[in-house]
């Protein structure tokens, strides 16, 4: 009696062991990218870095211009995405029983499960061919339909979170359907589509795939949707595989940069998760 | 009979081919209290959804019959306008999360873009929320959010709410329900100093509620109405064996 139960308690200590020894083990190739991404990157970022143009080998240049477009792409590709996203969420949760709903939710699923590159070949036949150039449209584009399963999905589960009794307190006070959705029902549910949407952004921020040719990539700084743009990760891939070592450390630079954004917008999003939280 | 406010004639309801309600006759005078008793699954809050056309929201629910609110009927009218002439407060209080105190008695115009001056709506909040007895504790908090106030707190600005759309009609559906014995003796209270200036329905499984509460009482069963009477008529003498088997604890 008593070895076994010596037995199970041992086996005890194990399970936790095995399970924060994982847990540690997670955590380590994160740290060693962030402290490689840091430790390379961190010299050549200054001012003029962030603020100046690329410029041809054997001048130092900067990234403002990938700065710039890969904010215009998730701007542009946001403002696409998001309406489109946040009303498809709003019918299935609303409409959960219908049968578009079911289609869609699983068109959805499949949606996510399109490689990048495929989704930029699409775009590509759509946008780049018939305008014949490639533009910092259809990069958006690309990057918008990357986003839309992840904002649809949590839209969806935000206000499946959101009880049914608010509904009826709503609908009992006289106020029409539409109303009763935008007014309260989404309101109560924005902490979480907001979070979503956030996430959405940083998880798009990173695409390179999507973006080659559609976006394609632009050595100067471009305002124009219809021409081509520049991005943090073309550049980064396109100085990365060049044979020049001072675009290679540039390129450090670009991608602490970039891990810098992505990790704000992570950071915002935790931050408005818990500030928004609505408790029913 | 210029005091009925509310007629219900020959009044069914359905959800798919179950039928809920049976055969319901009823007639209920202006600014009194009503009860409706009965057994779980009697159809009691069926029959409080009907009179306010909310329970047509669930996908496969039916009606037949007449409901009339001061002698037309409420299913000729738009559902929108019945809603806001009759009021409803729910077993569960449920102020909405997103809005502050203030905000959440003014909903039911907010939402339904009623424009009003601020002092319109100050006056409003004010005399609504003194209606339900809880201006003295949230006059200082107004602009807090409703869902930090205590269960009894909550149903009382649900009943705040309601109240500020000055509606005919009041439906308490087991507004009390959720309630601890302090809070639900307060809610009652509330009914019985409204009751004068509002009419108030009352769906409850708690007898001695109905007694304490309410003018006249209904008893439903099984989707019947078995009785309906004066409240102290119904309880010292009730005509049918079923209602005294109820009241005296028999079934139920």
């Amino acid at each position: 009696m008593e070895k076994r139960l010596k037995v199970r308690q041992i086996k005890d200590k194990l399970f936790t062991v095995v399970m924060a020894l994982f847990s540690i083990a997670i955590i380590l190739p994160l740290f060693f990218i962030i402290f490689y991404i840091v430790r390379n990157g961190a010299v050549e970022i200054d001012w003029h870095f962030i603020t100046s143009l690329p410029k041809p080998v054997g001048e130092i240049g900067g990234i403002s211009n990938a700065i710039v477009g890969t904010t215009e792409l998730i701007g542009i590709a946001t403002l696409i995405a998001i309406p489109i996203a946040l009303f498809t969420g709003i019918y299935m949760k609303e409409f959960e029983k219908s049968k578009l709903a079911a289609v869609v939710s699983s068109l959805t699923d499949l949606l996510q499960g399109v490689p990048s590159i495929v989704i930029g070949i699409v775009c590509y036949l759509w946008i780049v061919l018939p305008l014949r150039s490639f533009s910092l449209l259809s990069g958006s584009v690309a990057l918008a339909i990357m986003m839309l399963p992840m904002i649809i999905k949590s839209t969806y589960h935000s206000l499946k979170l959101v009880p049914d009794s608010l509904k009826e307190a709503s609908l009992a006070l006289g106020t029409p359907y539409y109303r009763t959705v935008m007014k309260v029902i989404v309101p109560a549910a924005s902490s979480g589509i907001i979070t979503g949407i956030i996430l959405s952004i940083s998880r798009v921020a990173g695409e390179t795939a999507p973006l080659l040719f559609t976006a394609f990539g632009n050595p100067f700084m471009n305002l124009n949707i219809t021409k081509p743009v520049n991005s943090l990760p073309l550049l980064i891939f396109n100085y990365a595989t060049s044979p020049f070592s001072d675009w290679q450390k540039q390129a450090w630079g670009a991608s602490l940069i970039l891990i810098i954004m992505v990790s704000a917008l992570n950071l915002a999003s935790k931050i408005m998760e818990h500030k928004w939280k609505t408790t029913y | 009979m210029e005091n009925d406010i509310l007629k219900i004639e020959n009044f069914y309801a359905y959800y798919g081919t179950i039928c809920i309600l049976q055969n319901i006759n009823l007639r209920f005078t202006k600014n009194h209290a009503i009860s409706i008793l009965g057994p779980s699954g009697c159809g009691k809050t069926t029959l409080l959804r009907c009179i306010n056309r909310m329970h047509e929201l669930a996908d496969d629910a039916s009606i037949k019959g007449k409901i009339l609110l001061s002698g037309k009927d409420i299913y000729d009218t738009e559902p929108m306008l019945i809603r806001r002439r009759i009021g409803m407060v729910f077993q569960k209080p449920n102020p909405f999360p997103t809005m502050n105190i203030y905000d959440n008695v003014i909903a039911g115009y907010k939402l339904n873009s009623i424009k009003l001056k601020r002092s319109e709506s100050d006056k409003i909040v004010e005399e609504s929320l003194i209606k339900a007895d809880l201006w003295e504790q949230v006059r200082d908090n107004l602009y807090k959010r409703g869902t930090f106030l205590s269960g009894g707190q909550q149903q009382r600005l649900c009943i705040a709410r309601a109240l500020a759309m000055k509606p005919d009609i009041l439906l308490l559906d087991e507004a009390t329900a959720s309630l601890d014995p302090k809070a639900t003796s307060n809610i009652e209270k509330l009914i019985n100093q409204l009751k004068h200036s509002i009419t108030i329905i009352v769906v409850t499984h708690n007898i001695a509620q109905a007694a304490r509460v309410s003018d006249y009482t209904a008893f439903l069963y099984s989707g019947e109405l078995i009785e309906f009477g004066k409240t102290g008529d119904l309880f010292t003498i009730p005509k049918d064996k079923r209602t005294e088997e109820y009241l005296t604890g028999k079934f139920g």
